[in-house]
């Protein structure tokens, strides 16, 4: 094994003079940061193929890979999402197309998109990569345990497309998965495609525990020499807060899924009432399916902010990146995001408004959701006062980073009404709430994985992509997107319900039918619109502008790595210093109008920002 | 606890002390291993999940209308003609216990650098996990020689059964896996594997005594989970 260490380097912990050289005349004691407190890691490095592309334990390598099983996923969502609205534009279109099927495409699609797109998409992805880069640490703490975590990911999409094939198909009990229908016969894959989901669902927790243990403890305890929590980049504020969220609220749905799955196979009635089918009581007997869903939702309501806390943190970069100011109200803003986090655990009943609940109950509920309602606006705020009098490039990023606080304000907006008991009971189970989660988790974050990936892609892959391809994609899914959702808070207002296959006759059918062609259409349109992405990154990827170091002038430590794209153990034989945090934009007095995370304050006398 | 030495940092007692660390660079918990943070913050989450097992157990029996059954006559155990309750669950949590006394032997022998102690103390750690694991079988058995299964119960509400296998299951898993690491811990601490720092066989770190104290946290979980379950299922 230990030839494998042999290039290995051992690095002596050196005081930052040396490694500034001192500045102009000043005393190189302004520039001391402490020695360092841990001895380096010391790195697997492998030189098979095997080692280095697949079973890879280089963070770099595995957030890549979660990053395309993820997008594979999600692009399997968006095509069942192209034949929902097929159907529900164009009833009758697709022969094949039967109620059953239409259900277990709405659950699927719901999961996938949530669960193994979203969450492995920001955590899986943009965790790996960029954590280590933007702490100054050369990988995640255990690189094995961090590989082991995808490939268990991988084994858990492989389940859950499995039950596409068994007999009796996916599930169709809704991506809520409530009992006792989900597991009663008549709901569609209630028999092999429900336990494929729990199973499915297992694995993905496991795997994810593997994967936030090294996000947390990386974070925690493997920065970098001058790295405090309070000079992190939002990003990994983040990404790091939605990691202790999913770590608490994964659990909850572990144990629910392994409860649903022993009422399947052995017939215990954890979530089973006493069940009357044609005129005979079923075995099952005595169970709370009520208490299902608070398990689920006890799960469900942190991970909405799973998804949105990573994504506010990017935004927040790439905001303050692209129109070159400091982000406002940094220590509001992580403040924001802990609080939210925390906040977060303390909602979930407001999904369960129709279930019936005692009047007090809800009236807790209806107020820390609202309560939330306000670290999230002022975090809206800080991103608007940041783009204020900044100097705002205008380009693809900055398009979808602006795409990003509308679409958000709007779902922001409608989630207030949900979460008032009186205004949620008629709106629940309707389209508008179709509409609300998709502008505020759905399309959203979407935006930012978007701006996202045009903003670190020149350091992945060390070329910029195409701007002009990148401003259709931008404007067809922000317009397409709009066209969609905005019209479905009409259909909910007019009592539209969700997961109907069909209208029938009911009287919304006159009113909605071409509101619903126009919405399938749009759908159509977005859903294409998403390939443009992928033609870009293909044709970019060999015949792109390369962009060379630091192409947006960015002050964080990821773009200073001395190779780009970096290399395994991110910083060659030195590991950076930080003197400053990573928002040292337009700053008075400075040569240029960035001054980067290592650059020691020596360097930068007279700007009345030496330290930050 | 004396505070570890680092270079240019100075302690400060106290929630000063607390605040100071936080705010530092490079790491938050001082001379805090890495794969020790990992297992705490792993135990916070493992916490959680028996914590939502326990809540729906309390749930499940709250709302159940059959009557739950006496645990002072399901569990009581034939000794020479009489029942005595509770007297398997006892020897168990006894047993248990122990265990763990052992296992803080161990870590302390191992910082000590004295291999032989070390190796023994976590051999019979082992054995005390394996122990209960088998006594855990035995009642199983026992349950489910009178009837009990996970979807009936002849003595009341069926819940009884389910929550009971499903949990106790959930447990004696934990405490097997952890027998299984320690008899693997064993064989690497008599083999010299921490003395010499050899590499780990997968994660391909450098072996260190610390790993002994990483597993430690673990067994005291477990014992710690099970005299929560002990009380909500046998006391209550
Ligand atoms: C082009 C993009 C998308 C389209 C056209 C679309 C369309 C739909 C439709 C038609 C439904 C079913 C409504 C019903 O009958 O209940 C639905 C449900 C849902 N979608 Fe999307 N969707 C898209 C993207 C996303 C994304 C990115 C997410 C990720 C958060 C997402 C999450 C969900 C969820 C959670 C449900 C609820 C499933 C259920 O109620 O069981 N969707 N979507
Ligand atoms: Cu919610």
């Amino acid at each position: 094994m230990s030839e494998d260490f042999k290039d290995n380097k051992t690095i002596q912990a050196q005081s930052s003079e040396t490694i500034s050289g001192g500045g102009s005349g000043v005393s190189p004691d302004i520039d001391h940061v402490r020695p360092a407190e841990v001895e380096e890691q010391d790195l697997y490095h492998g030189h098979s193929f095997i080692t280095k592309w697949i079973f890879c334990q280089d963070a770099k390598v595995i957030g890549v890979q979660y990053f395309l099983l993820a997008t594979f996923t999600g692009i399997i969502g968006l095509i069942l999402s192209w034949l929902m609205r097929l159907q529900l534009g164009f009833p009758g279109a697709a022969s094949f197309m039967t109620a059953e099927h239409y259900y277990q495409f709405v659950t699927m699609h719901g999961m996938i998109m949530v669960v193994y797109f979203l969450t492995a998409l920001f955590l899986g992805g943009f965790g790996n990569y960029l954590i280590p880069l933007m702490v100054g640490a050369r990988d995640m703490v255990f690189p094995y345990l961090n590989m082991v975590s995808f490939w268990m990911f991988f084994i858990a999409v492989g389940v859950l497309l499995a039950s596409f094939f068994v007999p009796g198909g996916p599930t169709g009990a809704g991506w809520t998965l409530y009992p006792p229908q989900t597991i009663l016969e008549g709901t569609p894959g209630s028999g092999m495609g429900i336990l494929l989901m729990c199973l499915s669902l297992i694995l993905f927790v496991a795997g994810f525990t593997m994967g936030g243990l090294n996000y947390l403890i990386t974070v925690l305890q493997a920065r970098t020499r001058g790295m405090t929590l309070m000079r992190m980049p939002l990003t990994v504020w983040g990404i790091f807060t939605a990691t202790v969220l999913a770590m608490l609220a994964f659990p909850a749905l572990l144990v629910g899924a392994l409860m649903m799955s022993l009422d399947k196979i052995l017939g215990t009635s954890f979530f089973m009432p006493t069940i009357l089918k044609a005129g005979e009581v079923l075995e099952y007997g005595g169970g709370s399916p009520i208490l299902f869903q608070h398990l689920f939702w006890f799960f469900g309501h942190p991970e909405v902010y799973i998804v949105a806390l990573p994504a506010f943190g990017i935004i927040s970069d790439l905001i303050s990146v692209h129109s070159r100011k400091n982000i406002f109200g940094y220590r509001m803003m992580v403040w924001a995001i802990v609080g939210i986090g925390g906040l977060s655990f303390f909602v979930w009943a407001h999904h369960m408004y129709v279930s019936g609940m005692n009047p007090w109950f809800g009236f807790f509920f209806a107020t820390t959701t609202l309560i939330i309602a306000v670290p999230t606006a002022m975090k809206v705020y800080n991103w608007i006062l940041t783009l204020w009098r900044g100097n705002i490039r205008m380009n693809t990023v900055m398009l979808w980073c602006l795409g990003f606080i509308v679409t958000f304000v709007n779902g922001g907006i409608t989630g207030i009404f949900l979460g008032n008991v009186t205004v949620d009971v008629p709106l629940s189970d309707t389209y508008f709430v179709i509409a609300h989660f998709h502008m505020v988790m759905g399309i959203a974050p979407l935006m930012v994985i978007m701006g996202a990936v045009y903003h670190w892609f020149p350091l992945v892959a060390g070329r910029f992509l195409d701007e002009k391809l990148g401003k259709w994609h931008f404007w067809a899914t922000f317009l397409g997107a709009y066209s969609i959702y905005f019209p479905m808070h009409y259909l909910g207002f007019i009592g539209v319900p969700r997961r109907y296959f069909e209208m029938y006759d009911s009287p919304y059918v006159a009113s909605a039918t071409g509101m619903n062609e126009f919405i399938s259409l749009a759908a159509f349109l977005v859903g294409a619109a998403q390939f443009i992405l992928i033609f870009n990154i293909i044709k970019t990827l060999k015949t792109g502008k390369p962009a060379g170091s630091n192409p947006w002038k960015a002050c964080s430590l990821e773009w200073l790595t001395p190779t780009v794209p970096p290399e395994h153990g991110n910083w060659g034989d030195r590991l950076p210093v930080v003197h400053r945090w990573a928002y040292d934009y337009s700053v008075p007095g400075a040569k240029e109008d960035f001054i980067t995370q290592t650059t020691p304050p020596s360097e930068v006398v007279n700007t009345g920002v030496e330290k930050t | 606890m004396s505070d570890p030495k680092i270079e240019g940092y100075v302690f400060k007692p106290g929630f000063k002390g607390m605040a100071q660390d936080t705010g530092s660079d490079q790491t938050m918990f001082k001379g805090v291993h890495w794969g020790k943070a990992m297992m705490w913050i792993f135990l916070l989450s493992d916490t959680f999940i028996f914590s939502c097992f326990l809540i729906s157990y309390m749930k499940g029996r709250g709302s159940t209308l059959v009557e739950w059954p006496n645990p002072s006559e399901v569990f009581a155990l034939d000794a020479f003609g009489v029942p005595v309750p509770l007297l398997l669950i006892a020897i168990m949590t006894f047993v248990l216990i122990t265990s763990s006394g052992t296992m803080a032997l161990a870590v302390k022998y191992g910082y000590e650098k004295n291999r032989k102690m070390c190796g023994w103390l976590i051999l019979a750690t082992a054995i005390g996990g394996l122990t209960f694991v088998g006594m855990q079988a035995f009642e199983w058995s026992k349950l489910i020689h009178e009837g009990v299964r996970p979807w009936e119960n002849p003595f009341g509400a069926k819940q009884f059964g389910s929550f009971f296998f499903m949990i106790t299951g959930f447990h004696g898993t934990h405490v097997s896996i952890g027998v299984i690491f320690l008899f693997i811990y064993a064989y690497k601490t008599f083999a010299g594997h921490y003395d010499e720092r050899k590499r780990g066989w997968f994660t391909t770190m450098k072996g260190d005594y610390v790993e002994i104290e990483i597993l430690g946290l673990y067994w005291h979980f477990v014992d710690l989970v099970w005299v929560f379950i002990f009380a909500f299922f046998y006391l209550w």
